[in-house]
């Protein structure tokens, strides 16, 4: 069994993926007024800054960023074995009556925005939640969707859809990984 | 991603453990200080998890401590106290245990008066056992949190300068910060009466200062043990005013150090005995902030303790992490 792997988007395209998003962000909320954006720990995070440059950059405004480590609302937490790295989570100010928009990196089972959501209303009551994400590989194991999706990838069962970002990879892409039988 | 160096069943002290294992419970403290920030001070981790705090020594700040980080990690808890329970009726400590397993626990938090306490009972039940405090052996959640105060203000441990001060013959507090500090690569002292330091202290890899003076010229920081007052009578030392006089941590003493001296205290403090109020309360205290680290580092205890059953981990893989 060999690991066959492919881009599904380099640096360029994941950069037009995101402004796409940004533009979308701001049109679906009618403007910047009310708007945070929260990533998800680890990669999300850095998503989420990249949209909230690129939407300073085309409307001039700065919208507010945080950040949701959701390891702690996992429902699997009684069963996985070592203990996973709790990261942080900091949302900038109280989110009572904002449109939050969650930002993650690949939307898989939905477990881990149900987690998210659990989360954010335990620090107030937003207005309103949408969901952004990069990629949609399918899959979902919960009745949740996406609001705003960079791309669909039709992923199976065992492949692994990595989104590396400069940050924390050294590089902006999306690759698709997948065992074959040679 | 999941953490190097898992700390196994139990916590009894930090000499068992490696420097890693113990960075690694500095490192998850530090998120978790975030959760006492919120409004809803709670997330749902230990949710249907039982903890005892089981204490057969009278203690406030450590047994509060425990039990709020219980609670805002959602576990249930119960608080069994040797006065008032079947204790004072001469049950013994693992009947005691056993009783309460029966009753389907999953964590036991003891304080006892008996160094190795906890390492006994560890051997004897399944529930994860955390030592509050066992004799004159080790507390190993103080020495964490300790640790984890001298990290925020120097942001490092390694090559640090921590004296510990008084009666550290006594003090499982003192044991326990010698074996963490020496761990992370600091380097330690001790300051005391001779009448209150244990033989051979020096084996300890420690530095021996006789006089307090000598102790803060050479310390970055000092960590000031309770004088138990039980020892006066007992005695160890002549008399308070006169320990004062020879140990105690004044301001003119802290003014005439070549840097500003961090102050630790583990408490509860006897102001005007070892420590002045003019340092408890001044600008290089850090006695509170080691208070509200004592939550972020019991409930880093906790989570990295829980949980974790391998017979049901694998009907629980979800691919990537759960994405």
């Amino acid at each position: 069994m060999t690991e066959h792997t492919e881009t599904i988007l380099d640096a360029s395209a994941v950069e037009r993926t995101l402004r796409r998003m940004a533009g979308e962000i701001v049109e679906a909320n009618g403007g910047t007024d009310n708007l945070v954006i929260v990533g998800i720990q680890r990669r999300g995070v850095q998503l989420a800054d990249r949209i909230v440059a690129l939407i300073n950059a085309s409307d001039g405004v700065a919208v507010p960023r945080g950040a949701l480590d959701i390891t702690l609302y996992r429902d699997d937490l009684q069963t996985i074995g070592p203990r996973p790295v709790v990261g942080s989570t900091e949302l900038p100010g109280s989110i009572d009556g904002c449109n939050v928009v969650i930002v993650d990196d690949v939307l898989f089972t939905g477990r881990t925005i149900r987690a998210a959501l659990d989360e954010l209303a335990d620090f107030g009551r937003p207005a309103r939640i949408e969901l952004a994400v990069l990629i949609d590989r399918g899959g979902r194991e919960l009745p949740i969707q996406p609001d705003i999706v960079g791309k669909k990838v039709a992923a199976r069962a065992g492949d692994r859809v990595d989104v590396q970002v400069h940050e924390i990879d050294g590089q902006s892409a999306v690759v698709l990984v997948s065992k074959r039988f040679e | 991603m999941t953490a190097a160096a898992p700390l196994g069943k139990d916590l009894l002290g930090l000499e068992p453990l490696s420097g890693e294992q113990i960075s690694l419970i500095l490192d998850t403290a530090e998120p978790f200080k975030e959760i006492s920030e919120r409004a809803i001070k709670k997330v749902p981790t230990l949710r249907g998890s039982t903890v005892v705090n089981l204490f057969f020594e009278n203690s406030t700040r450590t047994r509060i401590s425990f039990e709020f980080a219980e609670k805002r990690l959602s576990a249930d808890t119960v608080n069994v106290s040797s006065t008032g329970s079947s204790v004072s009726k001469g049950e013994t400590l693992v009947d005691t245990a056993r009783n309460l397993e029966a009753m389907r626990i999953d964590m036991v938090v003891i304080r006892h008066g008996s160094s190795g306490a906890a390492k006994f009972l560890a051997g004897r039940i399944e529930s994860n056992v955390i030592n509050a405090g066992d004799g004159t052996h080790e507390h190993p959640t103080q020495g964490l949190l300790d640790l984890l105060t001298l990290r925020d203000h120097f942001k490092r441990i390694e090559g640090l300068r921590v004296c510990i001060c008084g009666d550290v013959l006594h003090s499982r507090v003192a044991r326990s910060n010698i074996w963490g500090l020496r761990k992370l690569g600091a380097e330690v002292a001790v300051c005391g009466p001779r009448s209150l330091m244990p033989n051979a202290i020096d084996e300890m890899g420690v530095t021996v200062f006789s006089r307090i003076e000598e102790a803060i010229e050479w310390a970055d920081a000092l960590n000031i043990l309770r004088l138990q007052l039980e020892r006066m009578t007992a005695g160890y030392i002549p008399s308070l005013r006169e320990y004062n006089r020879v140990f105690g941590v004044t301001r003119e003493r802290l003014e005439r150090a070549p840097r500003d001296v961090l102050i630790l205290h583990p408490g509860p403090m006897n102001r005007g005995v070892e420590i002045d109020s003019d340092v408890a309360d001044g600008p290089h205290s850090v006695i509170l902030p080691q208070v509200t680290n004592g939550v972020a580092v019991r409930m880093a205890v906790l989570y990295l303790l829980s949980g974790g059953r391998p017979e049901l981990a694998e009907s629980a893989k979800a691919g990537k992490g759960g994405a």
